[in-house]
Formats: C-alpha cells, structure tokens, sequence
C-alpha cells in the first residue's frame, strides 16, 4: 500500500510537470498582453481543451496533494490504518470537488 | 583558557535533569573521557556505555551539546562552546539510566528490516568470487563500515516522528544485503523495507548523513531501496 501511494505520488508528479509548465505560460500570457476577465472566459467558455487540461490538472494535483498530507498525518499526529486513508480520501474529494467547481465557473458557465 | 571544563550531564531516566560538574581541562581530551572522569572521581553512581574507546564497537554514542555524536573520537575542544560541554543519551531511544540508552528496538528494526545474511550456498560450494570493482561490491563498500552506534538513529526527523519507521541504520544494512550477490532472502527483504514504517518513510533530510561518524550515507542507501523496490514493483516480484 504504501509503495503503490508513494509510486502514485510520484507518477502525479512527474505528469503534471507539462501542466505546471502550461498553467504558468498561460498566466504570464494574460498578463502580459493584458487579457481581461471577460477575454479569458471568452476563450475558455466551451472549450474542451481547456475543460480537458485543468481537469487533469485538478485530478493529478488532488491525488498527488492527498497523499501527501497522508504521509505528513502519518509523521505528525497518531493516526494510523483506517484513519489514515479516510483523511486521504476525504482530503483528495475535497480539492477535486473545489478544483471541478472552478473549472466549471471558467469552463460551463 | 580556563584549565576546566564546565560539564552538564543528563542524570534519571524519563524524569531527570542535568547536573552540572567540573572537569579538569587535558589535552587530546575526548568527551568520553570527561564522562569517565565524572564516573571515577566525582560520582561513582554515573550510568554510561562504552567498550574499545577507538570508534569500532559503536557503544558510546551520546548527544554533545544537542549533537548525536560517538564520544570516545570526539575531542572535548571541538566541541565545548563558551567552556561548556551538555551531555545526554540518545535522542529517539529510551534511556535506561543518565547516559545509557536502551538500543532494543534499534536492533529489533534491523531484524524487522531482514537485516541478517541469508546464505545462499552451503560450505560445501565453492566461495563466491565477487569482484572488488563490480558494482554491486561498490555499492556495498559505500555502507557496510556501520559500526550500529545509532547516531544517525537519533538525528533522524522521521524516526522521531514516525516510532515505526525503520530508521537509517537498519535500511543501510538492509541496503548492504540487497548488493551482495551471495545472499539469497532480497524478496523478503525488499517486501520487509517496502512496507509500512519501510524505506518510503525517508524524507531525505540527510541528517543522518550528516552525522555518521563513518561518514556512510545511509540516505543515499535507502534511496538505492527505494528505486530497487519500485523496480520490484514494476516487475511483479512485490506485490
């Protein structure tokens, strides 16, 4: 189990390099041509590949950052076994449900 | 400078506190020698732990001044800042009595990490010849000098945080086993390090590299495990 999370933490990692990499060209993009809020949602508004890259992004960064906060539960407090994984799974929907909400503000609606 | 040294000794088990005494200031003096001198001419009831005092048995491992260090290759004058010198136990470990540690579970986690040579042949075989410049031998020369005197045990953020953790020692020795070609028990071993409390515990704070008296690198070990068993991994043998 904990082989396969630290394998998976750092698969995560590794894919979202290129996204990290995407995601910071695209905001020295906006700010420095000076697109505006309506421009940006003018472009992302049904798009489906922004729709695709950020939900990857949100995915990846939501497994990557829930394992991890498993393994500073597990270094900082007593938590251990059933415990454990419930933080990290709730953790991880947490911030998958966040990420869904903003891309569906940028993205659907 | 003054001809004494100004010595603080952790004194009691959990409960205790240190005791402040004075030392007579010699040359070439180590910090296991004021120990002793403590013990032998100021309180005969002073609990610590040595044997060959020339940095081979690894019993005398204390903390000087908030350092892990082996006390009997550790010069009083390297060490004394503004003419004072603390001495306690082993941080990580529970102390038995003022300096000495109780190193069971230090040595249970090397079992636990199948730290004993599996054989894979019987004396009736012909020795193995292993080859000084293969690299397998290379990468068990780089760590096998560990003498188990705990220090990188007690400078370790992840054992003290984590008590399941294996600890830096264990996994060196484990680490030292997985490279030599005689051994016969990596599938075990490699399940026994991959597992909860295992190699993927290290956050490579280097502390214990930091402070081996051997100057080993048990980081750079576990970090040998860590890839070697995500080759297992990938290849089926772990599951």
């Amino acid at each position: 189990m904990t082989l396969r999370l630290y394998l998976l933490q750092r698969l995560t990692a590794a894919l979202m390099v290129p996204l990290i990499v995407g995601h910071l060209a695209t905001i020295i993009y906006a700010t420095h041509h000076g697109v505006s809020a309506a421009e940006i949602l003018g472009r992302t508004r049904g798009s489906l590949g922004w729709a695709l890259f950020y939900g990857l992004f949100v995915l990846l960064a939501a497994m990557h950052a829930s394992i991890g906060v498993r393994s500073v539960a597990a270094d900082w407090t007593s938590l251990r076994g059933r415990p454990l994984t419930i933080l990290m799974w709730g953790f991880g929907v947490l911030l998958l449900l966040l990420g869904a909400r903003a891309i569906y503000a940028v993205v659907a609606s | 400078m003054s001809d004494v040294i100004a010595v603080s000794i952790w004194r009691g088990r959990g409960e205790g506190r240190y005791v402040d005494y004075e030392v007579p200031r010699l040359d070439s003096q180590t910090v296991l020698d004021v120990v002793t001198y403590v013990q032998r001419h100021l309180d005969p009831t002073l609990s610590y732990r040595f044997a060959c005092r020339v940095g081979v048995c690894g019993s005398c491992a204390m903390t000087v001044n908030g350092r892990p260090r082996w006390t009997c290759r550790t010069h009083v004058e390297k060490v004394v800042a503004d003419g004072r010198v603390e001495i306690g136990p082993l941080a990580n470990l529970p102390v038995v009595k003022d300096l000495a540690t109780d190193m069971t579970r230090f040595f249970e986690k090397w079992q636990q990490a199948k730290g004993a040579f599996t054989p894979s042949k019987t004396r009736h075989d012909k020795v193995a010849h292993i080859m000084p410049a293969s690299p397998a031998r290379v990468e068990v020369d780089k760590a096998i000098e560990c003498i188990n005197c705990g220090v990188c045990y007690a400078a370790c953020d992840s054992v003290r945080w984590n008590p399941d953790y294996l600890g830096p020692a264990a996994l060196n020795r484990a680490w030292t086993l997985v490279n030599d070609e005689r051994d016969a028990g990596n599938k075990a071993r490699l399940a026994a390090v991959a597992a909860a409390g295992g190699c993927h515990s290290c956050h490579t704070h280097q502390s214990c590299a930091q402070h081996c008296p051997q100057a080993i690198n048990p980081t750079a070990s576990i970090a040998g495990l860590k890839q070697r068993t995500l080759g297992a991994y990938w290849s089926g043998a772990l599951t």
